[in-house]
């Protein structure tokens, strides 16, 4: 790996699912370059393809077009071990991401042992002191937890294997404002301890605007903007799609959402 | 001087578990005019069982219980099934949070929507037609002669809304209770929906109890909010003073979200006082 290669980057990115008139074009030309220890930010609404961008680095969809590389290598159609030990990913919904009848213990087991790592006591109560979960909760169930708890396991999960990439999809948004603070305080500090790279999805501009320092807007498959977190803040995007994305941030305001109806 | 729209006065829910009575609700008071009343808490606070409560539609292992819950004068505790069947659906309805579970999978919407009219304002099938199809119209919906042939999986989720929002205002009833009816939808297509709800709203008066987490929205949306934890109301605020608020959860759930503006490196968290829930 040379060191001046970025984490990841992607080069205009192309994933078509099914065929012919049904066929959906799902992401167009996406190009992105996100440095080692970056958090990077993906925003769009429903179908704009950033989660399918997400799922094309974590191997999770092997058929598209256009060139990825991790740390400076691009890997194969077949994901070597060593790739899903250093890019490991956190999924939305901490009620459908565990197993329902594994126990804590065994769900942070399970990467260590596809991995061939030590599974010792002490390496597990680690993995859960650091997401600050109490090492009481090792033998429970998920059901026993509420979500931000398992979204905790979750990240536990991801961590324990020790990688360089973690890639975060939607990671709080099934989750309490309330929690979902604790949860960001937790990636952040995490990021900070372990010099890890983060691509962040989300549909919430201030969510992504917290862990990340740049942001890129999706919008049908392609990226219409990307942006310094600081301009984000300034509310100075220049396309006019994250403009309106700003504003409807902004909470219900008929002059900005009556327009919006005619054009439905 | 004629009675509250809504009249709610110690209200109870309490489900009967295993290990014994849960109080989901637990003494919430309220009074409603021709008004917008937003219902904010987190998950478990109470505020879907205060709106079902109203609607008579808790779940069957739950029993409700109030010192008065009354309608523009009707009192529904203990009201017979025949009484609330004329109510529901008439006078109040319910927008809930996802279109594609509300909406009858089998029977194309426009049906639907027609049904509900006829229904409730024994018309005829002609009659309905017409008024479905002003009333998708009216929805800014912009061929209302193809969604009525659509079925529910064949809408996008903001025009599914939108359809269920024509379908509970066509009988033209006084109160609505919108329970998370956005939290399904993108930014941009919640925008949409709500400035739908805000017109029809408006231009007939209708009573709104608007229940969602989201205490930013509801707040921009809504005349009055209601803050609800563990079952009980903890602050009651004037929309337009909620940066105000003065009850410590209130303030925490305000500090705890993120900002695009300014960023907070941590971010406050909500440290919960169990006298809050006292």
């Amino acid at each position: 790996m040379s060191a001046a290669a970025p984490m990841v980057e992607l080069r205009d990115l192309h994933v078509r699912f099914g065929r012919g008139a049904d066929g959906v074009h799902a992401v167009r030309g996406v190009e992105l370059t996100v440095p080692a220890g970056a958090a990077y930010g993906l925003v769009g609404e429903s179908g704009s393809g950033k989660s399918t961008v997400l799922r094309v680095i974590a191997g999770l969809i092997d058929r598209f077009e256009g060139r990825l590389a991790v740390a400076g290598e691009v890997p194969g159609r077949r994901r070597a071990l060593a790739f899903h030990r250093a890019v490991q990913m956190v999924f939305q919904d901490p009620y459908g991401s565990l197993h329902p009848r594994h126990t804590v213990d065994r769900i942070i087991k399970e990467p260590l042992a596809i991995h061939r790592l030590p599974r010792d006591d002490a390496r597990i109560a680690r993995a859960l002191d650091e997401v600050g979960l109490d090492r009481s909760f090792r033998f429970r169930f998920p059901h026993q937890l509420s979500g931000g708890q398992r979204q905790r396991v979750a990240i536990a999960r991801a961590l324990v294997v020790e990688p360089e990439v973690v890639l975060l999809d939607e990671p709080t948004s099934a989750l309490d404002v309330s929690i979902q603070a604790e949860v960001l305080n937790l990636l952040t500090r995490l990021r900070r301890e372990r010099d890890l790279t983060y691509l962040l999805v989300s549909h919430d501009l201030a969510v992504v605007g917290h862990i990340c320092e740049e942001v890129a807007i999706m919008r049908e498959g392609a990226i219409v903007e990307t942006l310094a977190v600081e301009r984000l803040r300034e509310r100075t995007p220049t396309h006019p799609y994250t403009r309106q994305l700003l504003e409807a941030a902004a909470g219900y305001h008929p002059a900005v959402a009556r327009p919006l109806v005619a054009t439905a | 001087m004629s009675p509250p729209l809504l009249d709610v006065a110690d209200l109870h829910v309490t489900f009967a578990t295993p290990k014994g009575p849960v109080e989901a609700v637990r003494g919430v008071s309220f009074a409603l005019g021709r008004e917008r009343l937003g219902i904010v808490g987190e998950s478990g606070s109470g505020k879907s069982q205060t709106g079902r409560a109203i609607l008579g539609v808790v779940d069957p292992r739950a029993t409700v219980r109030a010192q008065r819950l009354a309608f523009d004068g009707i009192d529904l505790r203990g009201a017979d099934p025949r009484t609330l069947r004329r109510l529901r659906g008439a006078r109040m309805s319910m927008i809930l949070q996802d279109p594609k579970y509300s909406l009858n999978p089998v029977m194309p919407v426009g049906r639907q929507i027609a049904e509900a009219y006829r229904v409730h304002r024994r018309a005829g099938k002609r009659e309905a037609r017409v008024r479905t199809l002003e009333m998708l119209e009216a929805v800014h919906i912009r061929d209302p002669e193809r969604v009525w042939r659509a079925y529910a999986h064949e809408l996008s989720g903001g025009m599914g809304q939108r359809v269920m929002i024509a379908m509970m205002m066509i009988a033209e009833p006084d109160l609505i209770i919108a329970d998370e009816p956005t939290s399904a939808l993108d930014v941009t297509v919640s925008l949409q929906v709500l400035a739908v709800l805000d017109e029809m709203v408006t231009r007939r008066g209708t009573g709104l109890v608007f229940i969602s987490h989201d205490l930013n929205l509801v707040a921009s949306f809504c005349d009055r909010v209601l803050i609800m934890y563990a079952g009980r109301v903890v602050e009651t605020l004037a929309a337009a003073a909620l940066h105000r608020a003065e009850h410590p959860y209130t303030r925490g759930l305000l500090n705890c979200l993120p900002r695009v503006d300014r960023r907070l490196d941590p971010l406050p968290t909500l440290t919960r006082d169990p006298a809050w829930a006292r």
